[in-house]
């Protein structure tokens, strides 16, 4: 039979506030276990938990850039629960009031576009972090809790199960950590899982419509985590059905070592979260002109941006998308073309030869060593002549080494394309006196052999021979 | 009956509550009694009361987004019943 998958996630983004979602303890990463705890977010007794100002902005901002409709009235409810991280014994989180909902973003996955609709934007608390004593939380006799992470604000953004690949809900995943970078909310520094994802995953028989039992795998922080999660599932799922059995509903591990999930039976019997309103806190009303005064603050949006490099600067779909992609990476764009480099040249070298270089070295964009203006700098000099395009992968070779002007690099290592008619004449003349054969195959009516000849001026002039000039001359000495 | 021994049983796993066997019968009237209670709210005519979110007349309470000390680490863990280098220390998580 064959299968579709339907696939939903339930992606958790840390907000970049510099407190608590109910309390004044730090956010910062990395701080000394259980320093950044107070009696709030440690659930004492009798404290009182106040929210963020920033959070309820951060999180209204991210549901208007999300398409959602914002809900003026909202409020916080308890999800209860019993797992160590969780020292309260309930999650303050939302049900039946969040901040926003109805929302969607659109994809491309092979140029194909799709609109992923999103259910809800909620806001919650993150949980603890856990040290297993063993090498997983199967082979542990005992955990260690710290609970810095307790407490730090969240946004859950869940969607429709609108996917239907792997593919596709990494290009969801992405597009989400793009709009959350481009508004300012989320650090979405995934290694630090600032951006999570909960992935739900079914299969039903192709062209039916009735939902099959769903697997999830909890906290995967990266795409490729989700991209290999969910092919490893699907395969699993697509096997238990082939042979006749069925799916348990349940929440899996992946194990990205091994590469597979694996079943993971809580001491909890059947999860009831007995949701009920949160005392504690008061609802939140926010008005048209709120809703409409953060309207105003957001910037231009990956989709949007994308559009404007598609028609002010020519570029293809696919060069512009994977440009807005990252915030950092349209702006450092937006600053090689404004300092006065040619669009399509200027995405060229970016997504070419710079992001070659930045996988290689395993940098961002705000760390490489070449700086966007003298990138433009160094697209000037080809446009307008004074290096190839050859020699200027050797100029952006020396640029990314030593982070030095191009035209001080040019200047230094004498890489000046030659321009003169009569010197590349002397070349073109010496290279048709040793090169008889391809001479005279190109005279017989073999136009490919010209190619070689070029090769040649081009090797003997060391590459600085203007190349167009070198065609020009070589076809006039030939036919003459 | 409305309630059976199992739904009790399920509320006193989920509250962490143990019941000694004897008690179970009286329990379980106190449970449906409860129930019966909820049945004669329902009966209320409700049709032009808003939902309640809140029982105080309060909205928008914020805190500005500025840091506060936090507890120093010893005293966070005065009464953690194990520790461990700075750490809560809890039992085995999953069966």
């Amino acid at each position: 039979m064959e299968y579709e998958a339907v696939i939903g996630l339930e992606i958790h983004s840390e907000l970049k506030t510099k407190t608590k979602i109910f309390c004044g303890c730090k956010t910062t990463f990395g701080a000394p276990q259980n320093t950044h705890v107070c009696p709030v977010c440690l659930g004492l007794p009798g404290v009182l938990p106040v929210i963020n100002k920033k959070v309820v902005e951060f999180a209204i901002k991210a549901g208007i850039a999300l398409n959602c409709t914002i809900n003026k009235f909202s409020k916080f409810d308890r999800k209860n629960y019993y797992y160590p991280d969780l020292p309260k014994n309930f999650q303050t989180s939302q049900f039946d009031l969040p901040i926003a909902e109805h929302g969607y973003v659109d994809i491309e996955v092979d140029g194909k576009p799709k609109r992923i609709r999103i259910t809800r934007v909620h806001m919650e608390e993150d949980a603890g972090k856990l040290v297993h004593s063993g090498n997983t939380i199967k082979d542990s006799s005992s955990s260690n809790v710290d609970y810095n992470r307790t407490g730090v604000p969240l946004i859950e953004i869940v969607s429709e199960p609108d996917m239907r690949t792997p593919e596709e809900a990494r290009a969801y995943m992405e597009k989400v950590k793009a709009i959350l970078e481009y508004i300012d909310v989320s650090n979405c520094k995934m290694e630090e899982g600032n951006l999570r994802a909960d992935v739900n995953v079914s299969l039903r028989a192709k062209g039916t419509e009735k939902l099959g039992t769903k697997a999830e795998m909890k906290n995967l922080n990266s795409f490729k985590m989700v991209e290999n999660a969910l092919t490893y599932e699907i395969d699993r799922q697509e096997e238990v059905l082939e042979d006749g059995g069925h799916i348990v509903q349940e929440t899996r591990t992946w194990d990205d070592g091994k590469g597979i999930t694996i079943s993971m039976r809580t001491k909890e019997q059947a999860q009831d979260y007995r949701y009920m309103p949160e005392p504690d806190l008061v609802p939140i009303v926010t008005t048209d002109e709120q809703i409409e005064a953060i309207k105003k603050t957001l910037p231009e949006l990956p989709d949007a941006r994308k559009n404007r490099l598609i028609k002010e600067c020519g570029l293809s779909s696919y060069d512009a998308g994977m440009i807005t992609n990252s915030r950092a990476m349209a702006e450092y764009f937006d600053e090689v073309v404004n300092k006065g480099a040619d669009p399509k040249l200027a995405a060229n070298w970016i997504m070419g030869d710079l992001s070659k270089q930045l996988n290689a070295e395993d940098k961002t964009i705000e760390d490489s060593p070449v700086a966007a203006a003298d990138l433009a700098k160094m697209i000037k000099l080809i446009e307008n002549g004074t290096i190839s395009s050859k020699i200027a992968k050797k100029v952006f070779g020396e640029m990314w080494k030593t982070s030095t002007d191009p035209e001080i690099i040019v200047k230094e290592k004498g890489l000046v394309q030659i321009t003169d008619t009569g010197a590349i004449e002397k070349i073109v003349n010496e290279v048709i006196s040793s090169n008889p054969k391809p001479v005279a195959d190109y005279k017989n009516g073999n136009a490919k052999s010209i190619g070689f000849l070029v090769g040649q001026v081009m090797k003997a002039s060391k590459g600085k021979a203007n190349p167009g000039m070198v065609n020009k001359l070589l076809k006039e000495k030939l036919t003459q | 009956m409305k309630v059976s021994k199992k739904d009790v049983e399920n509320v006193a796993v989920l509250s962490r509550l143990k019941i000694a066997d004897d008690k179970m019968d009286k329990y379980l009237e106190e449970f449906n009694n409860f129930l019966e209670y909820v049945d004669v709210l329902q009966k209320v005519d409700t049709e032009n009361v808003k939902p309640t979110a809140h029982v105080l007349p309060l909205q928008n309470v914020f805190r500005e987004d500025v840091i506060k000390p936090s507890l120093d680490r010893e005293k966070a863990l005065a009464n953690a019943p194990e520790k461990e280098n700075g750490y809560f220390k809890v039992p085995r998580i999953i069966e």
